[in-house]
């Protein structure tokens, strides 16, 4: 776990991340400019540094209701504007990056941040950015395994020896800067079915698992077959982290939450994935059991507690930006989580020094 | 209320005759909705490769949004070998899992030979089924020797297309207002 700079003694790690989604305020129909939302997103990671959030990250997603394309660029600015917080991409999407430059770019990040900078690789749920930049999405697959194997070697071995398909091979290449401590910690992005968790367990990486709905025990499928994996590739699952990523917003009553979240998280999935959220559905998540933790701060803390009973998992990462929120509700959202969830979670998840999950 | 008359196949007339006779009714029944044609002999619809169906480009992209922004459609087939034409499985393909949901799907069939009824029990309604839309459960079955010359000649078969619309703009309104009234139950 150190390697990962996950201290289990301070328990269960809370983080927020955005897609760095460019839409419309559903109430008002008006859109922010693109300058004005990447500037909230990074006054957004200082209020939550701010708020004693221990982890902060952007992604990036080539197409059109974004904006942060260029997220190693927003973070570096994060990473100036900030002095403790962790930072991160959630994700890079790696297939269709080259692993040398993503890693000089988050090793950079690394020293301007003075070892906070950390990276989750993914594949792209939405695939637009493979004819943008020039991939065939044949290669789907394998230009994302080949590349986030490159990418955990630069980031294991200074000079690196190395050939594939996707890429010009590399003969003695020293890979530079190093980060500070010489790695930097690289999470596996996976999405809902197990397979994918299963691959981050063979490749012995931290998983990074994201969740939109539906209920947590779907989840730990996952969670378990991803440690299973890593056993059974001869690593202990005691030395891997495991983050969870979903929807989060919190207002004084559950039903308050409800009426100010669900127009933007519908009209956000309508533009960026093309179908909106089932009201009946979304109903649904004010359930212990369902995985999308919107409710009053109080649910909300039962909410994780009963999640981290069930995964064991070391940091958890809320999405609470999507579709146009306002950054008015944002900074609420920090208040609430600072001054009523984070302590609760915290309390009920550190674990003394020596002791197991 | 908007109805796409989707004609699934690029081989023949029976299937685009019916869905021609469809379209009539429904002008003649219910003026006040829409009802667009789609015949799939028109478009120049490519293979699904896998994408989100607003990144295809020219005829693909205009089929998979008119179909989505529907709140019905009548299907037309015709059956080939034993089955649906592969213009309409690809149009399933190209759409998402979920694409007919909050949407009502009627069908029309036309076929060779009465050996075929069970095709779309069998087939057609699995696919509607699993890509969650509110089907009318009874579809139209056209034979052959129902068509003379680009017309349909057998009333019975009138009657039904009919019958049928009514069921699909009736259902439509109904689903809509079921659901709003479920929606405002939950209050947000």
């Amino acid at each position: 776990m150190e390697k990962y700079r996950i201290d289990k003694s301070k328990g269960l790690e809370f983080g927020i991340y955005t897609l760095g989604d460019h839409i419309q305020n559903p109430a008002t129909g008006k859109r922010i400019s693109a300058q004005q939302r990447v500037q909230e997103i990074i006054e957004f990671a200082k209020l939550a540094e701010q708020a004693g959030i221990d982890f902060f990250s952007v992604g990036e997603s080539h197409q059109e209701y974004f904006a942060t394309q260029a997220h190693a660029v927003v973070l570096s600015a994060i990473a100036q504007a900030t002095e403790k917080i962790k930072i991160g991409s959630s994700a890079t999407i790696i297939s269709t990056a080259d692993p040398v430059r993503v890693f000089e770019d988050f090793a950079t990040i690394d020293l301007i941040s003075n070892g906070r900078a950390e990276i989750i690789a993914g594949r792209a749920s939405r695939v637009g950015l493979f004819e943008l930049l020039g991939y065939d999405l044949r290669d789907y697959e394998e230009l994302y395994e080949e590349k986030f194997e490159l990418l955990v070697k630069i980031n294991e071995e200074e000079v690196v020896n190395w050939s594939g398909k996707y890429r010009a091979p590399l003969k003695n290449a020293k890979i530079i800067p190093r980060p500070i401590e010489g790695s930097i910690p690289i999470w596996r992005g996976v999405g809902g079915p197990p397979a994918s968790a299963i691959k981050a367990g063979i490749q012995g990486v931290p998983m990074y698992l994201a969740m939109l709905g539906g209920p947590a025990s779907a989840f730990k499928n996952s969670v378990d077959a991803y440690r299973e994996a890593l056993k059974r590739s001869g690593h202990n699952p005691k030395d891997f982290p495991v983050a969870t990523a979903g929807f989060f917003y919190a207002a004084e009553t559950t039903q308050q939450a409800q009426r100010e979240i669900y127009p933007h998280i519908d009209l956000g999935l309508k533009l960026v994935n093309g179908r909106g959220y089932p009201k009946q559905q979304f109903a649904q998540g004010t359930d212990t059991r369902d995985i999308m933790n919107i409710g009053s701060p109080q649910q909300i803390i039962e909410k994780i507690l009963y999640q981290h009973e069930m995964f064991g998992h070391q940091r958890y990462i809320a999405q609470m930006d999507f579709g146009g929120v306002p950054f008015d509700k944002l900074m609420k959202n920090i208040e609430f989580i600072g001054n009523e969830i984070l302590p609760a979670v915290k309390k009920y998840t550190a674990k003394s020094k020596g002791e197991s999950v | 209320m908007k109805i796409v008359a989707l004609s699934g196949s690029k081989v023949g007339s029976k299937t685009r005759t019916a869905i021609d006779y469809t379209i009539k009714t429904v002008g003649e029944q219910y003026p006040k909705v829409e009802v667009e044609l789609v015949d799939l002999a028109d478009y120049d619809v490519v293979f699904s490769d896998g994408r989100d169906y607003r990144e295809y480009q020219g005829d693909t992209k205009l089929v998979a949004e008119k179909i989505m922004e529907a709140d019905a459609i009548v299907m037309g087939t015709p059956i080939f070998q034993a089955s649906i034409p592969a213009t309409l499985k690809n149009i399933f393909d190209l759409l998402p899992e979920k694409a007919f949901r909050e949407k009502v799907v009627s069908m029309i069939v036309t076929a060779g030979s009465p050996k075929h009824y069970l095709i779309v029990e069998q087939q057609l309604k699995p696919i509607l089924s699993y890509m969650k839309a509110q089907i009318v459960p009874i579809y139209v079955f056209i034979e052959e020797k129902d068509f003379y010359r680009k017309e349909i000649v057998n009333d019975d078969i009138i009657f039904r297309i009919q019958r049928l619309v009514e069921d699909t703009v009736v259902l439509t309104e109904t689903y809509g207002k079921i659901r709003k009234a479920k929606e405002e139950v939950y209050g947000f």
